[in-house]
């Protein structure tokens, strides 16, 4: 176990974890924030993904130690009320089914649209593509990313 | 009468992160302090609160299909609520709710008018209260928006403020009560006046949803479970001295052994459990376990494949028969034979699944994303040695469940180790968990032969499944199919032809056999739909004739007509009020055909290089879609880029959530089709992660997914599964007419 600092959507933490810890798991079991979900651990699914530095990052396959004291940021964190543009559009577009999937999916989104605010279809898909949902939703992301990125100032 | 109050949940309920606790359905119980008015409990479902709030009771599982949304929706739409005034409260597992088993596409088709009526006895109750007060008929009185109002006098009154009288007020019983005509439920329908946003939306985009892995409890321990790698397997000797020098593993427990039948019996192995998720990991891996690896070792899915194929080119048990297909096959004078073989499929919900599970003082308390909570309920009790009422299931927000999560083996698993240790345990499955130790949609092979007379008409029709049943799962070594998997795109197809027979082979399950998003229809499906787009290419006719040719004239055949030898279950419900209607499939397969400019499509050489369209069509769960996709090559393989789905499911509840499942259900079909493939070498399953187990993702996935809901009062019929079954038939005839190959056998595309 090692006493770590972390910056964590805005705040400074001191976190007592092994330093092989996956972040995945810092976030879940040791700090409670259970908006980043579990899905397959291999960082083939996204369900888990974070900002660390503003990139999309599979938190399951990094740890703490891995990123030094980069700024992590999680879907709590995203926005103060829940009103990033595309927590928006999602709603708007009815994007979600069960949902599990979709903190996961609004990272990625979220950090394509900061590195591409006007995403093309072939660039949304090339970036998004890491992201599943058994549920079927990416007609409706596809949507509510070109939604969001449309009406982002 | 008096007021009725719910007791209030207890501390034994606590849950530490709260963050979402409405959604959970743990808003507090009000306690009725002196000389207040308290809340009126309707009935089980609607309680009405003084200070206007309406508490609607949601009983069945939120797993992705909105019924969180649709279902309190519709009460509220009934009741006359204002919407932004109720309060959604997820059920516990208990029978007093009715059934509560979120499968078979059933919560709004087989309960629509109960539902209705428990929310117009709350409307009726309020009714009357207000014109007691008003001395007026309740004729003359209406409930909309949260209030009572009488349109002669202009007065209107709150819901909150009747409480206190309502609450004197004899509960009228839900068949005495009226309902509202359809066009007064404002959400309701394909083009409703008003829209709502999902009930968890905001939830689920701030990460505030829980899902079964997010309930939390003081000195809970997270266990990982290392299960034997064949069913039926058992654990030989383990040391789990490795194991136990992972920092925050606390201990190792091994779990009794699996015996036959299967049921939802856990499947055994050895637990690690430790103090994070991490840690039960990496304690896992360090597990040293000699198997005893059981009967099942043979189970080698390439030779089963033989096996399946070889029971269904043998005469099988007839369910099926209409005329004399022997004699019209015999003198045929050609006949066209295809066979088809459907892989095993896992469900691989986004969520893996977990529970967890509190053992204490004589109790168990369970939190699990489960789709069946009162088999949970049940299951747990048996494991645990209680009764019923010693055991509560509460149920989170489900991360997919497509079948599996009706099945409560992992809530089992919780409780065990909950009471082995004295602790909360929260059983994790991983990914690889989900994907080797699934209960497993059948593997199955179809065989199909027709008989074409000289003018090129069809005059015979033989066809045989076979496939290791369900029944398996609970009767040790049962290898026939039951009359409801027959159901499922055998006894049920309105075909008409006079010469016709339909056999079923038998088929051993060495696996555990489960459903999986309309089940039996998948590989029914697929077959039927393949076989006459099959037909139609010999007889040179365009496939959308073909099936009109097929289906017959609009008629709704009665099981006698069409030749069934076994009772038609029809999917839980009446054949009089749910009949077989060949003018409702047919009316699909016309618009959608409209919908995807069908008769001018464009009709690729067979080389590879264009683009083409492909047509199918199925009824089940009482409800009637067709489907149609364009495929091109991409990078040499395969691509879905638009796709056109019709769907006639009666009258429809939530519009949006009709939609959203059945663009779901193209990209579920077209897993399907391309890449789902669960096999066995060994006993064992070969596929752990979503490498070896793809699922389309968003790159793969049409530009385009249109709907099209069919504006129809007749009784509602299933939704969450029926849009899946034609899916996989249209890829396949799209590609024949693409490339000129017939894939008979899924996946397509081959790792």
């Amino acid at each position: 176990m090692t006493l770590m600092k972390l910056k964590i959507n805005g705040a400074e933490l001191e976190v007592d974890a092994p330093e092989d810890m996956p972040l995945l798991w810092v976030l879940r079991d040791v700090l409670g924030l259970t908006g980043t979900k579990y899905g397959c651990g291999e960082a083939l699914c996204g369900a888990c993904t974070i900002h660390v530095g503003g990139k999309a990052t599979r938190s399951c396959v990094v740890s703490a130690r891995d990123i030094g004291g980069a700024e992590i940021t999680t879907i709590e964190g995203l926005s103060a009320a829940g009103d990033h543009p595309l927590q928006k559009a999602w709603q708007r577009h009815g994007v979600p089914q069960c949902g599990f999937c979709q903190a996961g999916q609004i990272m990625g989104a979220a950090a394509l649209l900061k590195k591409h605010p006007a995403p093309s279809d072939a660039e949304i898909d090339a970036s998004m593509a890491g992201h599943l949902c058994r549920c079927g939703t990416y007609t409706r992301i596809r949507a509510a990313i070109k939604d969001a990125a449309g009406s982002q100032p | 009468m008096t007021v009725s109050r719910r007791g209030f949940l207890g501390a034994i309920g606590a849950a530490t992160a709260m963050a979402g606790g409405l959604s959970l359905g743990l808003f507090g119980r009000e306690v009725r302090a002196a000389n207040s008015p308290g809340p009126l409990e309707a009935n089980a479902f609607v309680t009405l609160h003084p200070d206007g709030r309406v508490t609607i009771v949601c009983h069945r599982t939120e797993m992705g299909q909105g019924i969180r949304s649709s279902l309190p929706m519709l009460i509220a739409d009934e009741l006359g609520a204002d919407h932004a005034r109720v309060v959604i409260e997820q059920a516990v597992g208990d029978p007093r709710y009715g059934d509560q088993n979120t499968d078979g596409s059933r919560s709004i088709r087989t309960d629509w008018d109960r539902l209705r009526r428990l929310g117009a006895v709350a409307r009726t109750l309020l009714t009357t209260a207000a014109a007691r007060r008003w001395r007026v008929p309740a004729t003359e009185c209406s409930a909309t928006g949260g209030r009572i109002h009488h349109r002669a006098s202009g007065r209107s009154i709150d819901f909150g403020e009747l409480v206190a009288d309502a609450a004197k007020l004899p509960i009228p019983t839900p068949e005495s009560v009226t309902l509202r005509p359809l066009s007064e439920l404002a959400h309701v329908g394909v083009t409703p006046s008003k829209t709502r946003p999902l009930a968890d939306g905001l939830d689920i985009v701030t990460g505030r949803g829980l899902f079964g892995a997010d309930v939390r409890l003081d000195g809970m321990l997270t266990a990982i479970i290392v299960r034997p790698p064949v069913v039926l397997g058992r654990v030989k000797r383990f040391s789990d001295e490795a194991a136990m020098k992972v920092p925050g593993v606390v201990r190792t427990v091994e779990l009794p052994a699996l015996t036959a039948p299967v049921a939802f019996k856990p499947l055994g192995g050895v637990a690690v459990l430790a103090t994070n998720t991490w840690a039960a990991m990496k304690g896992a891996a360090a597990l040293e376990i000699e198997w005893e690896l059981g009967p099942n070792t043979d189970y080698d899915s390439e030779r089963f494949r033989e096996v399946l194929f070889e029971a269904v080119r043998r005469p099988g048990k007839v369910v099926r028969e209409l005329g004399d297909v022997d004699g019209a096959l015999a003198a045929a004078t050609r006949r066209v034979v295809a066979e088809y073989h459907l892989p095993h499929l896992a469900h691989a919900p986004m969520e893996p699944p977990v529970a967890l599970a509190h053992v204490r003082d004589g109790r168990c308390e369970v939190w699990t994303s489960t789709q069946n909570p009162q088999a949970a309920r049940a299951l747990v009790a048996r494991v645990l040695g209680m009764t019923e009422a010693q055991v509560t299931v509460h149920v989170t927000l489900t991360g997919g469940g497509f079948g599996r999560k009706s099945k409560p083996d992992f809530a089992a698993e919780a409780a065990l180790l909950s009471r082995t240790v004295g602790s909360p345990v929260r059983v994790q499955w991983t990914r690889s968990d989900d994907l080797t130790h699934g209960y497993l949609h059948a593997v199955s092979a179809q065989r199909f032969e027709a008989g074409l007379d000289a003018s090129g008409n069809l005059t015979a029709w033989l066809q045989r499944t076979a496939f290791p049943p369900i029944p398996s799962t609970f009767v040790a070594g049962l290898d026939e199919p039951s009359d409801g998997e027959l159901n499922q795109g055998v006894l049920d197809t309105p075909l008409a032809i006079p010469n016709l027979r339909m056999e079923a082979g038998r088929a051993k399950a060495s696996v555990r056999i489960g459903w999986l998003r309309s089940v039996c229809n998948i590989f029914h499906a697929f077959g039927l739909g393949s076989f006459i787009d099959e037909l139609a290419e010999v007889r040179g006719v365009d496939p959308k004739a073909q099936w009109l040719e097929l289906l017959g004239p609009p008629r709704q055949p009665t099981p006698r007509e069409l030749g069934a030898k076994v009772a038609l279950s029809n999917y839980g419900l009446s054949l009089d009020d749910h009949p077989i209607d060949t003018g409702r499939l047919r009316e699909t397969i016309e618009r959608v055909t409209k919908m995807s400019a069908w008769h001018a499509r464009p009709k690729p050489v067979g080389d590879g290089s264009g683009r083409a369209l492909g047509l199918a069509a199925h009824a089940s769960f009482n409800a009637f879609v067709a489907c149609v996709v364009a495929v091109v090559m991409r990078d040499g393989r395969p691509h879905v880029d638009e796709a056109w789905i019709s769907v006639d499911a009666g009258q429809v509840v939530n519009a949006d959530r009709v939609r959203s499942q059945m663009e779901g259900a193209v990209i579920f079909g077209m897993s399907v089709a391309l890449h789902g493939q669960i096999t066995a070498k060994n006993g064992v399953i070969e596929q752990r992660s979503f490498r070896d187990y793809p699922i389309v993702r968003m790159d793969e996935a049409p530009a385009r997914i249109h709907v099209d809901i069919v504006a129809s009062t007749a009784r509602p019929g299933g939704v969450g599964e029926p849009g899946v079954p034609p899916v996989a038939p249209a890829i396949a005839n799209a590609l024949a007419a693409l490339t000129g190959v017939r894939h008979r056998n899924l996946p397509i595309i081959r790792r």
